[in-house]
């Protein structure tokens, strides 16, 4: 068959003009998000690279100060080099108060999805949405509640007294544990529905066979279970830390002045802290291993989508 | 229609003519008077009121149309599903009570349900780790179940890098493995296509026989239940008909339903009195007469192949409808005086001619004991 | 006829006493929060009679007030503008094959998803200070755009959604018709994914109304919104009247949110 010289221009030309008016719609969603979200992220980059202003904001000279200070300090009296204390103990704290988040969350966590997921198949919609409302309602009121629970004259101090296990108050209000807590509280739900999704999936011949060839609870549990909901368990392990190690608004709530994380160590920095190249680097350091484990998980899900 | 009196209920009542010997040594397992209800939105009746004994060294099949309960009464022998109502025995003992994983009961289950994360050797090991076998022992035992279904070569495959019909082999090596009292297959060779399926019949034989061990076998396939069986139970309805050699039901079928379900079958009006029937079209014959069928409008089976094209004057004059032709053998459609149809199954000869025009008039005949009187 | 032995292949032993405590956990805090709002006493712990007192204080606050009615014009405008923006860019990335720049969109349209809110807070704080300074100007329009920019990835998730269920026989079937290509968008595209748009409209709404972090960095003087006058408030000795402005935000959130479920799952 012989084509015209011009064959397949007619096509060309339409696919490009597809492509261009799709680009085209896009232009209003891409604007706004460059100019008041993604784009400000580059000149947090470059604010990194100057030097503290005197009152606030910066210097437009160029400095690598804010950088080697997330890490090391210059003592003010005889001028050596130190670790920055305050910076590490934060930073063990918001490691250290993510991973126990989380392995809190993954303990309830995980019960919950089986349990919504045994449920009769008309009903389980209705145990996600319990669920899953109060986390669409408002964070900060979800961590008053928390802090209406646990202050000194909040309620379970006063049932503690009541019933006679305590004379006094605990101090639980500003504590690590205040703070661990209410981030178990709060990112509860993204432990639960990942794993669900994974439980949903788990098909229930396995156990049967498991049980037909003469394992235990316990052995089904560990051998066949848990190997193949890992992909949930790993999914919602990372969407639990990466948030606590963001976290901004149950540490200061619950956590008070003394007890800061990650977030707040930012938010110091434009604040009493008056050191904006410091706030903006911490802040990248912060995005960087979010983006990292955030493509971690991207890559496991669409993983799973691929195998299943 | 009262299915009970055909099985045994007890250990007192008769038992069926395949283990005549010593039944209570025998015996692998007796359910008795099992019942399943499922309540869900409507109630439904899966098992109602089954009594078998199943023999040691058996091959037993569970015959049905799909829905008839085959699968549940399987559940419950390998303790997944709890019976409504009744006791089950395994080697003596009642299991009723017992969870799955205490039964010494495996299951090959219809889709396989191999280990995902497992490779095809771990799948094999799995339950001789769970009843805590030794190492050595569980390393000779997997070593001798591959080589038993052939599957030496892959057995660090991952379960889904084989095919169907290896998928097939390694779920009866995994069940196999822990020497189970019984093995239960719910239909294991339906996925597979249909040359495979013919070879696995035979494989499957042939591990019944090596390993000595009581298969209970679920089919809706005929042929298959046929071919592989000591004895069928054909069930319908969450009833068990019939349980007998794969003779006994093809031959002397109990019921209409099991005549029809199996092969092919003509059935003829007749009024039975004494030892005799008589057809609407005229002609009286000789029968065996079963014990629980008493005189008067009765229907006769008489399978097509067991009937003949005759030129006897007292052969039943019947008129030829259709005459079709299928390779070894030609069915011929005929339409009896009395209106009822009835079909002959002539084998084919190397040279075969003559065989009736259609519109021609035939008469049909059948050797002593080709008819079979049916309660229904 | 009971059934007798019970076991069941999908029960772990524990885990449905550790679910049933986990939803009464969900729940127990936020129900306590609301009993004490209508606490008639000033104390937060012990009660003192039933009583809408701080509910009455709370509607005559003048801050409670103009805060409340800046969270919702704000939370009303960054809606709008994010859906109709998700909704042209959902219309451009859904029932295509893979054309050139598609990821990049994705990405982009997804990237406020991706980052943590402190850091996005911060980097705007940075920007619009800066331009503040220049320009001299403070009004409402640095919330309005942050605001948008973050709403736009929860508008475009149901939208897509409910795109990707849509195949387009039927404005086939339009064109077929002699529609035009604005008819067959208005009149057969539009209707179809309208679903979709309430859902999206109503999360991008719920969104906004639940900020705090970006709204703290992004505010100029006097520009507090609900949340952000809450939590300048948890600084200050707490009355119930704070447990009475939470009650109606998480009455209100659930209202929408179990709207937006319907919405949702009215699609099939
Ligand atoms: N879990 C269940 N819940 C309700 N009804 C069921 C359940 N399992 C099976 N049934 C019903 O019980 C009957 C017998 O099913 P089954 O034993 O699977 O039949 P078969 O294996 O012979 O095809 C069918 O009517 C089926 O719908
Ligand atoms: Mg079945």
């Amino acid at each position: 068959m012989d084509l015209p010289e011009d064959a397949g221009q007619l096509e060309a030309e339409a696919v490009r003009r597809d492509t261009r008016d799709r680009w085209l719609m896009s232009v209003p969603a891409l604007m706004i998000i460059f100019l008041a979200a993604a784009g400000p992220l580059l000149v947090m980059v470059i604010y990194s690279f100057l030097t503290p202003g005197d009152y606030s904001g910066v210097k437009w000279e160029f400095s690598t100060n804010a950088w080697s200070s997330i890490l090391v300090q210059r003592d003010i009296f005889d001028d050596t080099l130190q670790w920055a204390d305050a910076h590490l103990t934060i930073f063990w704290r918001s490691v250290s108060l993510s991973i126990i988040t989380t392995v809190l969350t993954l303990a309830f966590g995980l019960p919950t999805a089986w349990f919504i997921s045994t449920r009769p198949p008309g009903k389980r919609e209705f145990w996600l949405f319990l669920m899953t409302v109060p986390s669409w309602t408002n964070l900060l009121v979800r961590t008053i509640a928390i802090q209406e629970l646990i202050r000194a004259e909040g309620v379970i101090n006063n049932v503690l007294i009541f019933v006679g296990i305590i004379d006094e108050p605990m101090q639980m209000m500003f504590t690590n544990f205040a703070i661990g807590f209410g981030m178990t509280y709060v990112y509860l739900p993204l432990m639960v529905l990942p794993i669900y999704a994974a439980v949903e999936k788990l098909d229930v011949r396995l156990l049967e066979a498991c049980y037909d060839l003469y394992a235990s609870r316990w052995h089904a549990f560990t051998r066949v279970i848990l190997p193949l909901i890992k992909p949930g368990i790993i999914a919602g392990s990372i969407l639990v830390f990466v948030p606590c190690l963001g976290a901004y608004v149950v540490p200061r709530v619950l956590g008070g002045g003394k007890n800061l994380m990650f977030g707040n160590l930012i938010e110091l920095q434009f604040g009493a802290g008056r050191n904006w190249p410091l706030g903006a680097a911490l802040s990248f350091l912060l995005m960087v291993i979010v983006m990292i484990a955030l493509i971690y998980y991207i890559r496991i899900t669409s993983q799973e989508r691929k195998d299943g | 229609m009262e299915a009970q009196a055909q099985v045994p209920v007890s250990d007192a009542d008769p038992t069926p003519p395949a283990d005549t010997s010593d039944p209570a040594a025998e015996i692998a397992i007796d359910a008795r008077r099992i019942s399943k209800v499922y309540r869900g939105e409507d109630e439904v009746r899966a098992l109602d009121n089954v009594s078998v004994t199943i023999a040691r060294n058996e091959f037993f099949t569970l015959l049905g149309p799909s829905g008839c309960g085959k699968t549940t009464l399987l559940r419950v022998i390998a303790g997944f599903e709890p019976p409504t109502a009744g006791t089950l025995w395994l080697n003596g003992k009642d299991i009723t009570r017992l969870p799955p994983n205490r039964r010494p009961v495996n299951t090959v289950f219809q889709s396989y349900a191999l280990f995902p994360h497992m490779s095809v050797a771990n799948n094999i090991r799995f339950g001789l780790e769970m009843l805590g076998k030794p190492k050595k022992q569980i390393d000779e035992i997997v070593d001798e179940m591959l080589n038993l279904v052939q599957m030496q070569a892959m057995k660090s495959r991952r379960t889904s890098e084989i095919s169907g019909g290896q998928q097939q082999r390694v779920a009866l090596a995994r069940a196999l493995a822990p020497e189970p009292e019984v093995l239960l297959l719910d239909e294991p060779l339906s996925a597979l296509d249909l040359k495979l399926r013919k070879e696995m019949q035979i494989e499957l034989k042939r591990l019944q026989h090596e390993t000595g061990i009581t298969f209970v076998f679920v089919t809706h396939d005929q042929e298959e239940a046929l071919t592989m069986s000591d004895r069928i139970a054909v069930m319908s309805a969450g009833r068990i008909l019939q349980i007998g050699s794969p003779q006994e039901i093809y031959q002397r079928p109990a019921e209409r339903f099991v005549a029809n379900f199996i092969g092919e079958s003509n059935f003829l009006d007749a009024t039975l009195s004494g030892n005799a029937v008589t057809f609407r079209t005229g002609g009286t014959y000789e029968v065996e007469r079963p014990a629980d069928v008493e005189d008067g409008a009765v229907s006769v089976l008489l399978r097509p192949e067991h009937a003949i094209l005759s030129s006897d004057p007292s052969a039943l004059p019947a008129t030829v409808e259709t005459v079709v032709y299928s390779g070894e053998a030609t069915s011929i459609h005929t339409r009896l005086d009395s209106g009822e149809a009835l079909k002959v199954r002539v084998p084919n000869a190397p040279h075969s001619g003559g065989l009736p025009e259609q519109g021609a008039p035939v008469r049909i005949g059948f050797a002593p004991g080709a008819l079979t009187v049916l309660k229904d | 006829m009971a059934e007798r032995s019970a076991f069941s292949v999908r029960t772990i032993p524990g885990f449905s006493a550790i679910a049933i405590f986990c939803f009464v956990a969900i729940y127990a805090p936020i129900l306590i929060l609301v009993t004490f709002s209508f606490n008639a006493g000033t104390s937060l712990a012990v009660w003192e009679g039933f009583s809408f007192k701080w509910y009455v204080a709370a509607a005559h606050n003048e801050q409670v007030q103009s805060a409340a009615l800046r969270s919702l014009m704000l939370a009303f405008v960054a809606a709008a503008i994010s859906t109709v923006a998700a909704t042209m860019a959902a219309l451009a990335t859904t029932r295509t094959r893979h054309f050139p720049g598609r990821t990049m969109i994705y990405a982009m349209i997804n990237q406020p998803l991706m980052i943590p809110e402190i850091v996005t807070a911060v980097a705007l704080l940075i920007v619009f200070a800066w331009v503040k300074v220049v320009t001299n100007h403070t009004s409402m329009i640095y919330l309005i755009a942050a605001h948008t920019a973050f709403c736009i990835p929860f508008a475009y998730l149901p939208i897509r959604a409910r795109l990707e269920t849509m195949d387009d026989s039927l404005e086939k079937a339009a064109a077929d018709l002699y529609a035009s290509r604005w008819h067959v968008f208005s009149r057969v595209t539009l209707p179809l994914m309208m679903p979709g748009i309430i859902a999206g409209l109503m999360l991008a709404f719920v969104i906004s109304m639940d900020d705090v972090v970006i709204t703290e960095f992004v505010k100029s003087a006097g520009q507090d919104t609900l949340p952000t006058y809450m939590l300048g408030q948890l600084r200050r000795v707490v009355t119930p009247e704070v447990n009475a402005i939470s009650t109606v935000v998480v009455f209100a959130g659930a209202v929408l949110v179990s709207i937006f479920f319907w919405v949702s799952s009215n699609r099939r």
